[in-house]
């Protein structure tokens, strides 16, 4: 850089020669080092996730729930298929692209609104906590152990069995998951910040607390609290794919990534990719959201685990 | 050192009855068994009977008290699927769970550790890449994918092994070794983070700088003092033995009681749920007594601090 602004030497343009080849390299170098390639093919599947989840109504080419008996174990494209069904048919003749796609929507439906309970949840507690210090502080803290000694899917199980079949509710616990964790960083972060002149400057000013919390502080701390909520996120979504794959979580007719996989299993040996294809969908969806908060994390904030 | 015992000891005892009191109410307010048990269909006496000898026409603070009662005296109800005692149901699935636990543990343990130092003593090079992929890979890939793709690679495909039941001893190696694989990629990642952090301390630069060969520096300064953040997690899993079960048993159609407690939760059975609940709780609570024990044991900066502290 100090070389192309010295005085007497040209500057580096593309249409200089030498000097074209030596920046160009650079930018592409500097590119990659910037947006590794693993994050970048994790960028676009969650892109490609994203389309689906928005558009999954018109892009499924049938019904998710359409019979076609005439139409059964059809397998798919690249096992001798057609490309009426790409991905293949299931026992009662449903298109399982179709299904997939749906199942995408649900799954991820339910995994961002639960990460969003959780944050919700795990903030506001640990800003009570951070705020009030003392009992307060001692019983959310005793709440947090609490939840952290009991392995989720037990508590999980046993809840869902018992409230039945409800899609709100189950959202509603899956939002339960990871709460104690994002309340212990928020708690952390904002007893850190308290001491920070900012927040005694708005205190000085006579800011509410509500105010110094909501406006000031959270700002402040959002890039850690959203490196940990992505890494929060792929966890809910094998939560409840496992959960539906016991056939407790989400009930047909809906279906989900978890619940596919689930009746697909009969059906592992004469027609294994009624099963393969909501699990590969799994696999690499969590995979990239890992990949991309690792990648967050290393940028933002190194001292996360 | 008494002292802090025994205030660990206290918060694990007001855990476990946290624990216990959350899956009562939870159980008894959300459904009513006897619906379940005899259909929608049967005679109203048949339901008010029912009510009445399982104790379910009561005022739920009564039942409550009535159940921390049992529980004290080791009652702890019974099945209201096949009449037997609770606690017998599941502890005669207890054995076939750790016949597929403790193996996995073992395994996970056996691959899982020497894997995170290797990647912490190559940082940076294609060997802790390799394993960092794969560690990353074990964490996202769910254990019921793994297991059923385990199985039809080795029961389907080659016929090796069998994908279900608990016959013969060849029944275990698939639940075992998916349960193994994915706690192996924890245990990994872990190690290598608390190994790291070792590597970066003064105290390694002067073993090193005073002429210590690296690999002494490595076994006699690092892994000692790797081993105590590993302890935590090592913990963590021996008392999450039980619910790392449920899926694989039940993708193996393995008798244990991690498939006992989803079909006692299918059939409502409150009393087995209860028993798995509380066992669940007791070896998660224990483990991690156990574990700061140890460390207080194998670390005697953590004793000192703690004489300090005066808690």
């Amino acid at each position: 850089m100090t070389l192309e602004t010295a005085p007497g030497l040209e500057p580096a343009t593309p249409a200089n020669t030498s000097g074209s080849v030596f920046t160009a390299k650079n930018r592409v170098q500097a590119f990659f080092e910037a947006w590794p390639p693993l994050v970048l093919i994790a960028l676009f599947w969650i892109a490609l996730i994203a389309v689906l989840v928005v558009g999954a109504m018109w892009i499924a080419p049938y019904d998710f729930m359409a019979l076609d008996l005439r139409a059964r174990l059809i397998p798919p494209v690249f096992m001798g298929g057609s490309w009426a069904h790409p991905l293949g048919t299931d026992e009662l003749g449903r298109d399982v692209l179709s299904r997939l796609i749906v199942s995408i929507r649900i799954s991820m439906v339910i995994a961002f609104l639960s990460t969003m309970i959780a944050a919700v949840l795990g903030v506001t507690l640990g800003f009570l906590a951070a705020y009030f210090r003392g009992r307060v502080e001692q019983v959310i803290l005793m709440l947090i152990d609490a939840q952290a000694a009991m392995p989720f899917m037990i508590i999980a199980l046993a809840v869902l069995a018992f409230l039945g079949s409800s899609l709100f509710l189950f959202t509603v616990l899956m939002g339960f998951y990871g709460w104690e964790r994002i309340a212990r960083i928020s708690r952390g972060l904002a007893i850190s910040a308290n001491e920070r002149g900012y927040a005694t400057a708005v205190r000085d000013l006579g800011a509410t607390p509500y105010r110094i919390y909501s406006r000031h502080i959270l700002p402040n701390i959002a890039s850690t609290l959203i490196v940990s909520l992505t890494l929060n996120f792929p966890e809910v979504i094998l939560l409840e794919s496992g959960l539906s794959f016991l056939g407790l979580g989400v009930q047909p007719p809906m279906t989900s990534l978890g619940n596919m996989v689930g009746y697909g299993r009969d059906y592992i040996q004469s027609a294994p990719w009624i099963m393969l294809a909501p699990s590969a969908a799994i696999v690499l969806t969590t995979l990239s959201i890992s990949i991309l908060g690792d990648w967050l994390r290393d940028k933002f904030d190194p001292t996360l685990d | 050192m008494v002292e802090y015992l025994l205030m660990k000891i206290f918060r694990a005892l007001v855990t476990v009855t946290l624990i216990v009191s959350a899956a009562f109410v939870v159980l008894r307010l959300s459904g009513d068994p006897a619906i379940i048990i005899l259909g929608p269909e049967a005679p109203p006496e048949a339901f008010e009977a029912f009510r009445r000898n399982w104790g379910l026409d009561q005022p739920i603070w009564v039942q409550y008290l009535k159940y921390f009662a049992a529980v004290f005296q080791g009652d702890l109800g019974v099945s209201m699927r096949d009449g037997r005692s609770a606690l017998e149901v599941v502890s005669e699935r207890i054995p076939l769970t750790l016949a597929i636990t403790l193996p996995a543990l073992f395994l996970k343990l056996c691959i899982g550790l020497p894997a995170g130092v290797t990647a912490a003593l190559y940082r940076n090079s294609w060997v802790d890449r390799l394993i960092m992929m794969l560690s990353v890979a074990g964490f996202t890939v769910p254990s019921f994918v793994l297991g059923l793709v385990l199985a039809m690679v080795f029961a389907v495909w080659l016929g090796w092994l069998p994908s279900g039941g608990s016959d013969t001893w060849a029944h275990a190696v698939l639940p075992t070794v998916t349960m193994g694989l994915v706690g192996a990629a924890v245990i990994a990642r872990f190690t290598r983070s608390a190994m790291l952090e070792v590597l970066g301390q003064p105290y390694i630069r002067t073993a090193s700088a005073k002429g210590l060969l690296w690999r002494d520096v490595v076994r006699t300064h690092a892994l000692p003092n790797a081993a105590i953040p590993t302890l935590t997690i090592i913990g963590f899993l021996v008392g999450s033995l039980v619910a790392g079960a449920v899926v694989v048993e039940s993708v193996f159609s393995w008798p244990g009681v991690g498939r006992l407690l989803v079909n006692a939760v299918a059939n409502r059975d409150l009393a087995v749920v209860q028993v798995i609940l509380l066992l669940v709780g007791l070896t998660m609570v224990g483990a991690n007594l156990a574990v700061d024990i140890l460390y207080g044991m194998v670390d005697p900066r953590l004793r000192i601090k703690r004489l300090k502290a005066g808690s």
